[in-house]
C-alpha cells in the first residue's frame, strides 16, 4: 500500500486551486476533425473556479490485483497497463508503482492532480455545485499518464515527446477515414502552452470501457483482428513518422540490460535479439515492400475500448507509436503470446482467422502466416521477456509463470535462425 | 522427477497454457494427469463439432491432433505430434502480460 488514503486526500487537496497548465503541461490540440461524439464544455479554462470544488484523484489501491476489483466499482483503464491500475502491472519504461510510498515519484502528484482539474473542467460546467466522482488514475509512466473524470480522460504525454509526430497521430486519430477504427481525440477549447522544463503535451480522449481482465471468453479477438485489418488496409497519411515498434523494443532491451548489469538472465534474450535483423532492433529502415502500411504499433488488449461506453462498438486507443510499417507487427505480440504457450490456440486462431477474414495485409489469406509474422513475433517476445526480467529486478522476485514462458521462447529463438520470407527479413 | 514408464528415460515436465504435463526426454511420449484425459477428449469434441471433417480418431499413445501453424521455435506442444491440449486452464494466462506494452 502506497499511501492511506487520508494521505491521499489531504496531499491531492492541497495544491488543488493552482493553475495546471503553468507548470509541467502544455496543451495539445486536435488539428483536425471534430469528434461526432462528444462536445466537451466551453467554458474558459484558464479561469479559477471557486465554485467548484476540484475532486481529489482517487488512485486504485495499489495494493490490490486488478482480478479482485468488481467492475462496476473500479471501471478503470483507458491505457495499457491501466487496468492493472497502473500500479499492478507496469508496462515498459515505467517505475513500479506497487512499490511503497517512498518510491512513487512525488513529482508526479501535482501532473496527476493537474491532468484530473483538466479533464474535470472539460465536462463539468462552471459555477455549478460539484457532484463528479473523484478523478480517477488510469496509468502513471513516463511516457503516458491518464487520468480520467467522468466522461472525460486527459493523457499527458512523455516529456521528450516529437511534437510534430504527436500531432500527426492526433490528426490521425481524428481523421474521417479512421472513424469506427481509431478513437478520436476530443477537442478542447484554447489553453494556451506555456514554456518551461519537462513540458508534457497533454491530449483528452472520450472514455471508453476497457477489456475486462477477468473475462477471457469475452476478450475481444476477433474485433481486435478486423480493426487492425480495417487500418493496414488503409492509406498512411503523408506525414505520418514511422511506427515506433522496434524502437520500443530496442528500449526494452537496453532498460533490462541497465537493470541486470552482468547478470546471466538476460543472455537468451540477449541472443534471441541479436539473431533479429536490423530492422525489427530499430536500427534500419524496414524492407521497402512491407513498411508503408497504416500500423498501430503497441497493440495489446489494453488498447481497446467500447466508445461510446458502455456498449458502443470496440476501438483502437493510443496512437503514441502509430505510424508506417510492417503491419505483421500488430499481430505479432498475440502471436509471440500462443507461440509461447501464453494465448490458447483457439484464441490467436480467432484472432488469425478474422483478420484475414477482413482482407488485413500482414499474411497472405490462406496456409501458413509465420513466415511472414516470424521475424516480428520474435522481436515482441523479447521485448516482452526484457520488460518481464527489469520489473522482476527492479521488484525483487522471480518471473512469474507466464514471464517465463517468454524468457524460455527467447531460449528457442536463439537455436533457431529466423525464416526468411521474401521481403521480410533484412 | 518422473521417469518414463516405457522407457524409463526422464520425463520433463511443462506447464503450457494452463495445462501440467510431462513429456518424455526419450520417446518423447506424454504422461498425463487423473482427469486430463476427460478434458481432452471433451475438448477435442468440441473441436471436431467446429471443424469437420474431423480427423480420424488417434489410436496411439501418444495422441496426434494436426497442430496449428506455428514456428519452428513455438513451445513444446505445438509443431510436436500432439496438439490438442490447451484451454481448460485459460484464466490463468490471462490477464496481466495480456494488458501491457
Amino acid at each position: 500500500m502506497r499511501t492511506t488514503s487520508a494521505d491521499r486526500d489531504s496531499a491531492d487537496h492541497e495544491p488543488a486551486d493552482h493553475e495546471p497548465a503553468d507548470r509541467e503541461l502544455v496543451i495539445h490540440k486536435p488539428a483536425t476533425r471534430e469528434p461526432a461524439t462528444r462536445e466537451p464544455a466551453t467554458h474558459e479554462p484558464a479561469a479559477r473556479e471557486p465554485a467548484t470544488r476540484e475532486p481529489a484523484i482517487h488512485e486504485p489501491a495499489a495494493h490490490e490485483p486488478a482480478a479482485h476489483e468488481p467492475a462496476a466499482h473500479e471501471p478503470a483503464a483507458h491505457e495499457p497497463a491501466a487496468h492493472e491500475p497502473a500500479a499492478h502491472e507496469p508496462a515498459a519504461h515505467e517505475p513500479a508503482a506497487h512499490e511503497p510510498a517512498a518510491h512513487a515519484p512525488a513529482i508526479h502528484k501535482p501532473l496527476i492532480h493537474d491532468l484530473g482539474t483538466l479533464a474535470h473542467r472539460l465536462h463539468h460546467p462552471p459555477g455549478t455545485p460539484c457532484a463528479c466522482p473523484p478523478p480517477q488514475l488510469l496509468a502513471d509512466r513516463p511516457d503516458g499518464t491518464v487520468v480520467r473524470s467522468g466522461p472525460v480522460v486527459a493523457k499527458a504525454h512523455a516529456a521528450d515527446s516529437d511534437r510534430e509526430a504527436l500531432a500527426a497521430r492526433l490528426a490521425l486519430a481524428s481523421a474521417p477515414e479512421l472513424t469506427g477504427i481509431l478513437l478520436p481525440p476530443l477537442s478542447t477549447p484554447d489553453t494556451p502552452g506555456t514554456a518551461g522544463t519537462a513540458l508534457r503535451p497533454v491530449t483528452f480522449w472520450p472514455y471508453g470501457v476497457p477489456v475486462d481482465p477477468r473475462d477471457p471468453d469475452a476478450a475481444p479477438w476477433a474485433a481486435a483482428a478486423v480493426l487492425l485489418a480495417r487500418l493496414h488496409r488503409t492509406a498512411p497519411p503523408p506525414p505520418l513518422p514511422p511506427m515506433r515498434g522496434p524502437v520500443k523494443a530496442a528500449r526494452a532491451v537496453a532498460r533490462m540490460i541497465a537493470a541486470l548489469p552482468g547478470d546471466g538472465a538476460v543472455l537468451p534474450v540477449q541472443a534471441a535479439w541479436r539473431a533479429l535483423p536490423a530492422w525489427a532492433r530499430g536500427e534500419a529502415a524496414p524492407p521497402a515492400a512491407r513498411s508503408g502500411f497504416l500500423c498501430h504499433g503497441d497493440l495489446h488488449l489494453g488498447q481497446l475500448v467500447r466508445h461510446p461506453a458502455p456498449d458502443g462498438p470496440w476501438l483502437l486507443i493510443d496512437v503514441d507509436d502509430a505510424g508506417r510499417g510492417d503491419p505483421a507487427w500488430d499481430l505479432a505480440r498475440p502471436a509471440a503470446w500462443y507461440a509461447a504457450g501464453v494465448l490458447a490456440p483457439q484464441d490467436w486462431l480467432l484472432f488469425l482467422d478474422a483478420y484475414r477474414s477482413a482482407g488485413g495485409p500482414a499474411v497472405p489469406a490462406e496456409g501458413d502466416p509465420w513466415p511472414q509474422l516470424d521475424v516480428a513475433a520474435r522481436a515482441l517476445t523479447v521485448q516482452t521477456a526484457a520488460v518481464a526480467l527489469a520489473k522482476c529486478a527492479a521488484e525483487g522476485r522471480v518471473p512469474d509463470e507466464m514471464e517465463q514462458l517468454m524468457i524460455d521462447s527467447c531460449a528457442r529463438i536463439a537455436t533457431f535462425p529466423p525464416e526468411l520470407a521474401a521481403g521480410s527479413a533484412s | 522427477m518422473m521417469q518414463c514408464p516405457k522407457c524409463h528415460a526422464q520425463m520433463q515436465t511443462y506447464n503450457r497454457n494452463g495445462v501440467q504435463i510431462e513429456q518424455c526426454s526419450g520417446c518423447r511420449g506424454i504422461f498425463l494427469d487423473y482427469g486430463e484425459l476427460e478434458s481432452l477428449t471433451r475438448l477435442e469434441s468440441q473441436w471436431s463439432q467446429q471443424a469437420p471433417p474431423p480427423p480420424p480418431a488417434p489410436q496411439a499413445y501418444p495422441a496426434a491432433a494436426p497442430p496449428a501453424h506455428a514456428p519452428a521455435w513455438g513451445a513444446p506442444q505445438y509443431g510436436q505430434q500432439h496438439g490438442g491440449h490447451y484451454g481448460h486452464h485459460r484464466q490463468k494466462g490471462f490477464g496481466r502480460m495480456l494488458f501491457s506494452s
